[in-house]
């Protein structure tokens, strides 16, 4: 379980993944820092939501993912033997390309992964309304929606889907958030909300967050993963990366000559 | 203006051809409620009773002085069958529907669909034969009774053909759902079980219940695998064994022998008017509930 000692949320080793016959990751290595934002770039079809999607194997959705390498979040190697599913995917929460929120009433969907994990007997009302509330507020959300909470999650805005999809991550208290272009369906008001929030989340939380959009890596992020062809190109602290970049390759991504 | 080659001409006749099909079945709808109520409307204004057709058991038009026309035990066979054959088909069809829908894949998948298609074109006269002569003797042997042509016979032969609609609509219903929604409950740490009992099966509750629907509108309509398994005799039933007559098989052995325009005659077709509105009324709730979904 977790350590206070560890100081990398996600290590992976030597990390290979197959979709069937394509191979999509080579040899990924990277220690992501714990309480920090990361944000992954790269061209579209470069492996950086597959990376993600794999940390919590949410992958194996599709059936025909191979895996070869570790993964180890908090020091706990996902694809051991004695590793529950369900322990990760409570560890680490996802939030989607396209908010998603569950055709439930905007309560029912904070409280739903809180009531997976804990089960529904031992809830009361008033403990479930704080713990609603708690999760609402942490993403700027709750003086929002405090008056409708019954109501279906589908009416809210884009942008406020896409808060929702984060607050019900909170309450079964994950220790990393995987982001897969969180804003890519917002418009830039809703993007520039939800980035705040984001930023907010910082310290709480281990962030990994996969952007097609190099000024939101820049503001958002702490450190950067610049990645190539299924393989990581280059990591470094975000202004390092985008100031001095390393590689020829990153500079001219940055600089916008591909992708 | 359109140039009016040889093109023009053939974009034309295909329009109205494709016109043509889409109202026909209009047209025929209404052409066969406006002939089964003519033929059933000078009874209905004559010696209709509306108290004896709904509550007398007695369906005796063939009685040389004293013909009644009680509805009662037909209509009570024909929902005490369609009921058993729900209970049974429902769990069967929701099963094969979230097992085909969330569960098989590939090939199983494919092959599974194509077999429940198959099921359901097997002619109801094969189904009918089946409960005459395996069901009827099994019966007869498992539960020690004389008879074994009546509801139970009937309802399991009828959920067995309603069964395969409904899982194909179920699992229409099911592969609706966006799958965003289970991957949302699947990335929240969610079971497989939970993924379905909490998120899908909600999502997907109209269609479901519009399979139902439609199963039971099947149910009503179907004549000859109930004429063959029911025992075909007027009676209200008290339990399972007890043989009884449907509506639609009532229909099925009397028509041929009666003098066209006898009061018999057009006793019969107001059991088709009363039918045609029971399954048109099912059918329609089906959709709507089905639109419901759409909407969303």
């Amino acid at each position: 379980m977790a350590r206070p000692e560890i100081t990398y949320a996600i290590e992976t080793q030597a990390l290979n993944l197959w979709y069937s016959t394509f191979q999509a990751l080579f040899d990924v290595d990277l220690q992501i820092k714990r309480g920090q934002i990361t944000s992954l770039i790269g061209p579209s079809g470069c492996g950086k939501t597959t990376f993600l999607r794999s940390i919590n194997r949410i992958n194996e959705r599709l059936g025909y993912v191979r895996t070869t390498g570790s993964i180890t979040v908090l020091g706990n190697d996902i694809y051991g033997p004695n590793v529950e599913l369900i322990q990760i995917r409570k560890q680490v929460g996802m939030v989607f390309q396209r908010p998603n929120p569950l055709p439930l009433s905007i309560r029912d969907n904070v409280i739903f992964g809180y009531r997976l994990h804990e089960g529904r007997g031992r809830l009361t009302r008033s403990q479930r309304d704080e713990i609603v509330e708690r999760a609402l507020r942490q993403v700027l959300l709750w003086d929002v929606v405090k008056e409708k909470l019954g109501r279906p999650a589908i009416e809210l805005s884009l942008e406020e889907q896409q808060k929702l999809c984060i607050a019900r991550l909170l309450p079964v208290k994950p220790a990393v958030l995987l982001m897969d272009e969180p804003c890519s369906a917002l418009d830039p008001t809703g993007t520039e909300a939800v980035e705040e929030m984001i930023w907010e989340l910082r310290g709480q939380y281990t962030i990994l967050i996969v952007t097609h959009n190099m000024a939101q890596a820049r503001r958002t992020s702490e450190e950067c993963i610049f990645m190539l062809l299924g393989r990581v190109v280059e990591h470094a602290p975000t202004e390092e990366l985008f100031v001095t970049p390393r590689h020829q390759e990153t500079a001219d991504y940055i600089e916008g000559r591909y992708g | 203006m359109d140039r009016r080659d040889l093109d023009w001409y053939i974009d034309k006749a295909v329009q109205i051809l494709v016109f043509v099909g889409g109202v026909s079945a209009i047209l025929l709808i209404i052409g066969i409620f406006v002939f089964i109520t003519k033929e059933g409307a000078g009874f209905l204004t004559t010696t209709f009773d509306a108290k004896e057709f709904f509550t007398s058991p007695r369906w005796r038009p063939t009685s040389e002085h004293n013909p009644t026309y009680g509805a009662l035990a037909l209509i009570v066979g024909t929902a005490s069958i369609t009921g058993l054959a729900i209970l049974i088909a429902v769990p069967f069809s929701l099963g094969a529907a979230i097992y085909i829908g969330e569960f098989a894949t590939g090939k199983t998948r494919e092959i599974l669909k194509v077999l429940v298609e198959l099921l359901a074109a097997i002619p109801s006269v094969v189904w009918g034969f089946i409960g005459l002569s395996i069901m009827n003797s099994l019966i007869i042997k498992l539960f020690d009774v004389p008879v074994g042509l009546n509801v139970l016979n009937a309802g399991v032969i009828l959920g067995l053909m309603a069964a395969p609609i409904m899982t194909t609509i179920a699992e229409d219903a099911l592969k609706a759902v966006p799958d965003g929604y289970r991957e949302a409950a699947e990335a929240l740490g969610a079971t497989r079980w939970q993924v379905i009992f909490k998120v899908v099966l909600p999502a997907a509750k109209n269609g479901l219940v519009a399979a139902v629907l439609l199963g039971v509108g099947r149910g009503f309509g179907e004549t000859m695998a109930v004429l063959m398994a029911s025992g075909h005799s007027i009676n209200l039933p008290t339990s399972v064994f007890d043989s009884v007559r449907a509506l639609t098989a009532t229909i099925a052995a009397e028509l041929g022998e009666t003098a066209v325009g006898s009061d018999h005659y057009r006793a019969l077709f107001t059991l088709g008017i009363f039918l045609f509105l029971i399954t048109f009324l099912i059918n329609l709730t089906a959709d709507l509930v089905l639109r419901g979904i759409r909407k969303k």
